[in-house]
């Protein structure tokens, strides 16, 4: 354990690129091969499942340190992270237990199943056994969120290093179906897993957003334009009679899809396609609101499958007739695929259209139709390239609509969270509206927590500071006195929100400094903005 | 605050009625004790300077030709009745606590203050009272100061490996108090020591009363080639500066109470965060107070609403009078930002 924290905490430490490189492959060259295997596996995701709740593990922590509650909870505001703040407030920092990294998740996972006496016992044992980094650790592996900045890339590069394997092919090798119980580091890294490989989905080739003039992507002949989908990327896999749908998360989510799950009677054996997962209601893309209440759901009910069926809108063809197609071009690729969606001929499964267009000029009023078409943009994709492991420029580009914009008054802040604690960075925002005695007064229909820099922030946080008028927890309400313009990619109505109103991805755009509060959008400007 | 109160809060500072003397004041006043050199306690435009003998040069450096008086540490003194006196606070040279007696009535204002013997400034030592006036800075259970022997260990094999990476080390504390500690235990055997003009001045000031080792004063001829490999001292303010351009390759820390937390160090930044205070941590602060036997506290500046409820729920008068102190700072202070100019 004290090695694996050691490397967390040297690549919490640095925000170089190579040094975090330096630091997995220098660990990666010395940890046991139990180790290894959990921390590729802690690295991309595939964590235990939490064997105790948040709210235990504050009693014990608030106990252990012989503190009240509330005093742990009000020190947690202020740090802002669970497993730091327990870390700091235990009182030990001599003892450092022996246990490997391994060993340590193989207890987390019988951990699960035991009785809360158990757990408690076991816990603050390990707490007051760790020192303080290695105890921030092991809370850490405890509660879930381990976010330190390692991407699957970086970490695919430092073991590319060690183990002399190409870092696309350990990609590839580091995706799918598997945990450190069903297979070990030889096997994953080296060997090749009949039984994995059939579920195996390919690294996504991901776009970077358009950067230049329309004009210096070259003569728009090589070039194939698609509306962007906006729902869940994800691939299906159709292997030796089975069926496998695969996030980009890297999530398999075959039970939750039936409808596409369906087409392994249709599909040829030795298929992957690459595309996206959209709710297709009454013949027409609903929004992503929409495939929101299908995400969380763990049993699709029949009610659910009504209300908003999903389609899979293909865009790619990565492997057919068992065959790797990614070192084909793409309208080779396409030039398979789109037959292939014609003679499955099943309502689920649809093909994203390339649009045949003459001119750029063409290209720009084609994504001007993108709210019509439910479509947030264009893709733009070179018609030789082929399909590339992770995020390559040049080749694939997305040109996003411009975003929804309305101005909007800060109500309420939060502190933020990692480098933002102890600043007020995370803010709710209203809208106007006339209440049942008529007066004007201000709704909430939306948070957001980024688009300002730093020296705004800090204002910002002086200005909350100064203005609060309530404090609950780590929140405050404040005076209204700042008018912020918001940016939001999609809008639906919604039950769910008080305003009756949910945004996509609300964002600050811009602090309008010129407009005092009575100047902001009502909350009937925002519904104007929703597609009839 | 009641009636008999032997201190006040009012809108210039802490006030003594009786002996129409300020403590601290943050506005213009007649008479003012003053506890220590940080611009927050020791502001300008007072006509009447009184502060420990060591504060002097500090006060002359920063307020310029001021009217000051210096006092001996427990050496009484009256004034319209009410006993005064000093005594050592342990936050930075010359830092104390004031004593305020009236009729047998004994208050403490604790100024900043800290625990540990930091090897530089007079040691604190508890002051028994009934009303004890008290920062809590780092009044939260989640600040835990380790032993300075350790803090000062891990900056010298920082420095020594930087070293040996052919960088820089530059490590960021204020210029009073912070960077005559850290000066006062980095190992001379490592490489030279080089200083920001801001800490070289303030330096100066104080090396007849401190043992320090020698410094560099960096210049505007001071090359990037002779200062490679060795120890940069600069105040938290030059961080990300232009003046920092010639240290490239260099590695960065920040020496702050503050560094305890993930985030801050983020925020800052900065390579490598050191855990060092000139404040009392949480034990820290419990301690204190607990040898005072005061009943009744009142915190000044810091987690003041969590640590006084902390407080009151263990059976102490508790309560939180607002000042302008600000503590040991978050952020780039402004004042070092001046002084750098």
């Amino acid at each position: 354990m004290r090695k694996f924290a050691k490397l967390i905490e040297e690549l919490d430490a640095t925000t170089k690129t190579n040094r975090k490189v330096a630091a997995l492959a220098t660990y990666f060259s010395k940890a046991s091969e139990e180790d290894k295997l959990w921390t590729i596996a802690i690295l991309s995701h595939r964590r235990p499942p939490r064997p105790v709740n948040t709210t235990l593990l504050r009693q014990y922590a608030a106990e252990l340190a012989e503190i009240p509650l509330w005093l742990f909870e009000d020190s947690y505001h202020i740090v802002g992270d669970l497993a730091e703040s327990i870390a700091l407030v235990i009182p030990n920092d001599d003892m450092n237990s022996n246990k490997s990294l391994a060993e340590i998740l193989e207890e987390l996972i019988l951990l699960k199943a035991k009785s809360e006496t158990e757990k408690k016992a076991y816990v603050q044992q390990m707490w007051m056994q760790l020192d303080y980094y290695s105890r921030f650790v092991f809370t850490k592996l405890l509660t879930g969120g381990f976010r330190i900045g390692i991407s699957q890339k970086l970490m695919t590069k430092a073991l590319s290093q060690v183990t002399e394997v190409p870092e696309d092919e350990l990609a590839y090798r580091l995706m799918g179906d598997w945990t450190p119980g069903t297979t070990s580091f030889e096997e994953l890294i080296f060997g090749r897993n009949e039984q994995a490989y059939v579920s195996k989905p390919y690294p996504f080739y991901l776009a970077y957003a358009l950067e230049n003039e329309l004009p210096e992507l070259g003569d728009i002949s090589e070039w194939s334009i698609e509306h962007k989908w906006d729902g869940i990327r994800g691939q299906v896999i159709c292997r030796k009679g089975e069926i496998f749908i695969w996030t980009r998360g890297d999530e398999l989510v075959t039970d939750k899809y039936p409808e596409i799950s369906e087409l392994v009677k249709f599909l040829p054996n030795g298929t992957v396609l690459d595309g996206e997962i959209l709710p297709f209601i009454e013949g027409q893309i609903g929004t992503f609101n929409d495939l929101q209440t299908r995400i969380g759901r763990k049993n699709v009910s029949k009610s659910i499958l009504n209300k908003v069926p999903v389609i899979f809108r293909a865009y790619d063809l990565l492997e057919f007739k068992g065959k790797d197609f990614r070192n084909l071009n793409y309208v080779q690729r396409r030039e398979m695929l789109d037959p292939l969606v014609g003679e499955v001929s099943n309502p689920a499964l649809q093909l994203s259209e390339r649009i045949t267009l003459n001119s750029w000029d063409e290209v720009t009023s084609e994504r001007e139709l993108a709210r019509e078409k439910r479509s947030e943009g264009l893709m733009m994709k070179r018609n030789d390239s082929l399909y590339r492991v992770g995020r390559k420029k040049g080749d694939w580009w997305k040109w996003k609509t411009d975003p929804l914009t309305i101005d909007a008054v800060l109500t309420y802040a939060m502190r933020g969270h990692g480098r933002r604690t102890n600043l007020f960075t995370d803010y709710t925002f209203g809208l106007w509206e006339s209440n049942e005695e008529g007066n004007m007064e201000l709704v909430t229909f939306a948070k957001a927590y980024s688009g300002l820099t730093d020296k705004e922030f800090a204002e910002v946080d002086a200005l909350i500071k100064k203005t609060t008028l309530e404090r609950f927890g780590p929140v405050r309400s404040v005076e209204p006195t700042l008018v912020f313009e918001l940016a939001f990619e999609g809008i639906a109505f919604s039950n769910r929100h008080k305003s009756g109103v949910a945004v996509r991805f609300p964002r600050i755009l811009r602090w309008r400094k010129d407009k005092k509060i009575a100047d902001a959008n009502t909350l009937d400007d925002l519904k104007t903005l929703i597609p009839k | 605050m009641k009636q008999s109160d032997l201190l006040i809060f009012n809108s210039k500072g802490i006030y003594c009625p009786k002996a129409q003397v300020y403590l601290d004041p943050w506005k213009p006043v007649k008479q003012a004790i003053i506890t220590h050199g940080h611009s927050d306690h020791a502001r300008y435009g007072h006509k009447n300077y009184l502060t420990h003998h060591s504060n002097i040069p500090i006060l002359k450096h920063r307020l310029g030709d001021i009217n000051v008086q210096g006092v001996e540490w427990d050496e009484p003194f009256q004034i319209n009745g009410v006993r005064f006196s000093l005594h050592p606070a342990g936050h930075i040279i010359g830092s104390a606590q004031v004593r305020v007696e009236y009729k047998g009535q004994v208050w403490v204002f604790t100024g900043d203050y800290k625990d540990e013997d930091d090897g530089v400034s007079t040691p604190y030592s508890p002051i028994k009272c009934h009303t004890m006036i008290t920062e809590c800075t780092f009044g939260l259970p989640a600040f835990k100061w380790k032993p300075q022997e350790q803090v000062f260990d891990d900056i010298n094999k920082w420095w020594q490996s930087n070293k040996d990476e052919g960088k820089t080390s530059v490590i960021f504390g204020y210029s009073l108090g912070k960077a005559q500690r850290i000066l006062k235990y980095l190992d001379p055997s490592i490489g030279e020591i080089y200083t920001h003009g801001a800490i070289e001045k303030m330096t100066e000031v104080l090396r007849p009363q401190l043992n320090l080792p020698k410094t560099n004063l960096i210049t505007k001829e001071t090359t990037g080639k002779e200062i490679q490999g060795n120890m940069v001292v600069a105040p938290p303010s030059a961080h990300g500066s232009p003046w920092m351009r010639k240290f490239v390759p260099y590695e960065t820390g920040t020496c702050s109470g503050w560094m305890a937390f993930r985030g801050a160090r983020a925020r800052r930044a900065t390579d490598k965060g050191f855990v060092i205070s000139d404040h009392c941590d949480w034990q820290g602060l419990l301690k204190c107070i607990k040898a005072s036997e005061a009943t009744r506290v009142i915190c000044t500046h810091g987690y003041t609403d969590i640590f006084s409820k902390y407080l009151r729920e263990i059976g102490y008068d508790a309560s939180v009078e607002n000042t302008d102190y600000e503590g040991e700072k978050d952020e780039v202070s402004s004042t070092e930002a001046k002084e750098t100019a």
